[in-house]
């Protein structure tokens, strides 16, 4: 692994990988020292041109759990707002010497071109890129769903997917990158996914993804029995154009899409509701459905962690394949 | 590559190693009390449990067993493709004021044993550090030597040692070969 630019660069076994070393970054974060000397010496780059709380700090957590440092680089109050491009921002961290690149764009692309421009030598890893992708959430995702449904009792996950796992994914499909990304990711581990969301929330050619799509979320949830529910925030803030439109009101989209007490009472007894945060309460989800037991919310930020120090340690603890010495090393 | 093989010790010998190596280290402890035995993936966990079954067998007493993944810890992660992580799980009392046994099948650089004592030391504080290795075959690169050893083996550093334990590999021995393929089993 090279990049992380897409769920869609990993392929069953890669993904199954990526979740057995998360378990074990997980249980490191367990510790009383919780810092690890793997990634010493190895510099970060945290490079955000869109706002981001937890994304931001759960990248930089992992970075520095690992011993790597960190460097942000918001594009408020950077050269950026002074019109730099992002070339000339990659050769700027380049000359640094960023080993690692987290980037988040609202352009959907950047982190691709950043990683095949050939401005530098990091590896790229894509923190959401506009309503492209956001690989490592579908990561972070894909975890919890195999905490919680596979890993039954003590018993361990590791080494599993999410074979007929059946998931719902509910709310503003398209605007979401986190809703791409888990439906390629889910659908590698064998999951069965449902998007539900009404036809202005769906993107062009989304017959075209591994998934069914319904416009009905009581059908999708007592019909498909689903072991996840995932709530989409809905991104007010890119319903700009034309003055929104994409629903009637805010109620009605409650109504119709929101994950309230009464569906949350049709879901199966094991099933778990999970949101990517930041949560429009009382929007797409209900405070009594984001509190409930069996709500996922806070322990995905948890996850988030331990996943991207995964990732980090994938992408930078190896070197390039060396010469076998003879006898190996013990 | 066709590679000599050769049997250096047979299942038996393993059998009698281990049960040497049980003895010495509850007369060095005298006796099986604060004694906590950390296997060092992979081999070093199913040799970590066999030393407690033997301790059992003798002393009638329950020696903690868990695992030590040292993989983050290593000192040559840059020069190899990216490792897998095996899992580290301490026995519930822990690691502090205890008399931790490190146990692996082979010694050689030392660099493994060095990391492991880097990663327990961010696990606790053991009132003391003792190694256990089933073959010891040389080749220094770091100030460290093992307490109990199953048996030397002075090998040429081209040479490949093989241990196979039955947990894993189907039946135990040691055997060597010569010259050493490209990738293998041995840490």
């Amino acid at each position: 692994m090279r990049h992380l630019l897409s769920a869609a660069d990993l392929d069953r076994d890669g993904a199954v990988h990526v979740l057995d070393v998360a378990e074990q970054m997980a249980a490191t974060q367990r510790r009383e020292i919780k810092k690890l000397p793997t990634l010493r010496g190895r510099t970060v780059v945290n490079l955000f041109f869109e706002d981001s709380t937890r994304t931001r700090t759960s990248f930089e957590a992992a970075a520095k759990r690992l011993s790597a440092d960190v460097i942000n680089f918001s594009a408020k109050g950077s050269s950026v707002s002074k019109g730099e491009s992002l070339k000339d921002t990659a050769l700027t961290l380049e000359a640094m010497g960023a080993d690692a690149v987290v980037v988040r764009h609202s352009a959907s692309g950047a982190p691709h071109r950043l990683a095949h421009a050939g401005w530098s030598r990091s590896a790229v890893v894509n923190a959401g890129d506009g309503t492209h992708e956001h690989p490592t959430q579908a990561l972070l995702d894909a975890y919890t769903m195999r905490r919680h449904l596979r890993a039954a009792g003590s018993g361990h996950a590791l080494g599993r997917d999410l074979h007929g796992v059946r998931v719902v994914i509910v709310g503003d499909v398209l605007h979401s990158r986190v809703a791409r990304s888990n439906v390629l990711l889910l659908h590698t581990l064998g999951a069965h996914v449902t998007l539900v969301a009404p036809p202005t929330l769906l993107p062009v050619g989304v017959g075209t993804w591994p998934c069914e799509v319904s416009h009905d979320l009581d059908a999708a949830l007592t019909g498909g029995a689903p072991d996840a529910v995932m709530t989409l925030r809905v991104q007010a803030e890119r319903m700009t154009t034309t003055g929104g439109g994409f629903f009637p009101s805010a109620r009605e989209y409650s109504r119709r899409y929101g994950l309230d007490r009464r569906r949350a009472a049709l879901l199966p007894e094991h099933a778990i509701v999970m949101h990517p945060g930041p949560m429009n309460r009382g929007l797409e989800i209900s405070a009594d459905a984001a509190d409930s037991a069996r709500s996922t919310i806070v322990e995905q930020v948890g996850n988030g962690v331990a996943v991207r120090m995964a990732v980090l340690y994938l992408l930078l603890a190896g070197g390039e394949p060396a010469a076998p010495t003879p006898g190996g090393d013990s | 590559m066709t590679a000599a093989r050769r049997v250096l010790l047979e299942g038996a010998d393993v059998q009698r190693a281990l049960t040497r190596i049980a003895h010495e280290l509850l007369e060095a402890n005298k006796g099986p009390d604060d004694l906590v035995l950390l296997g060092i993936p992979t081999r070093g966990v199913p040799l970590a449990q066999r030393l407690a079954a033997r301790i059992a067998e003798v002393e009638g007493a329950h020696v903690p067993v868990g695992s030590l993944d040292v993989t983050m810890y290593r000192d040559d992660l840059r020069r190899n493709p990216t490792r897998g992580l095996l899992p580290t799980e301490l026995p519930a009392g822990g690691v502090d004021d205890k008399v931790v046994v490190l146990v692996d099948d082979v010694l050689y650089s030392g660099r493994t044993v060095r990391a492991a004592l880097d990663a327990l030391s961010d696990l606790g504080r053991p009132r003391a550090v003792r190694l256990a290795v089933l073959v010891d075959r040389g080749h220094r690169e770091l100030p460290i030597r093992a307490d109990h050893v199953g048996k030397n083996l002075p090998t040429s550093s081209a040479e490949r040692v093989s241990v196979l334990l039955a947990e894993r590999d189907g039946r135990d021995a040691v055997e060597i070969s010569t010259p050493a393929p490209a990738a293998g089993g041995e840490r």
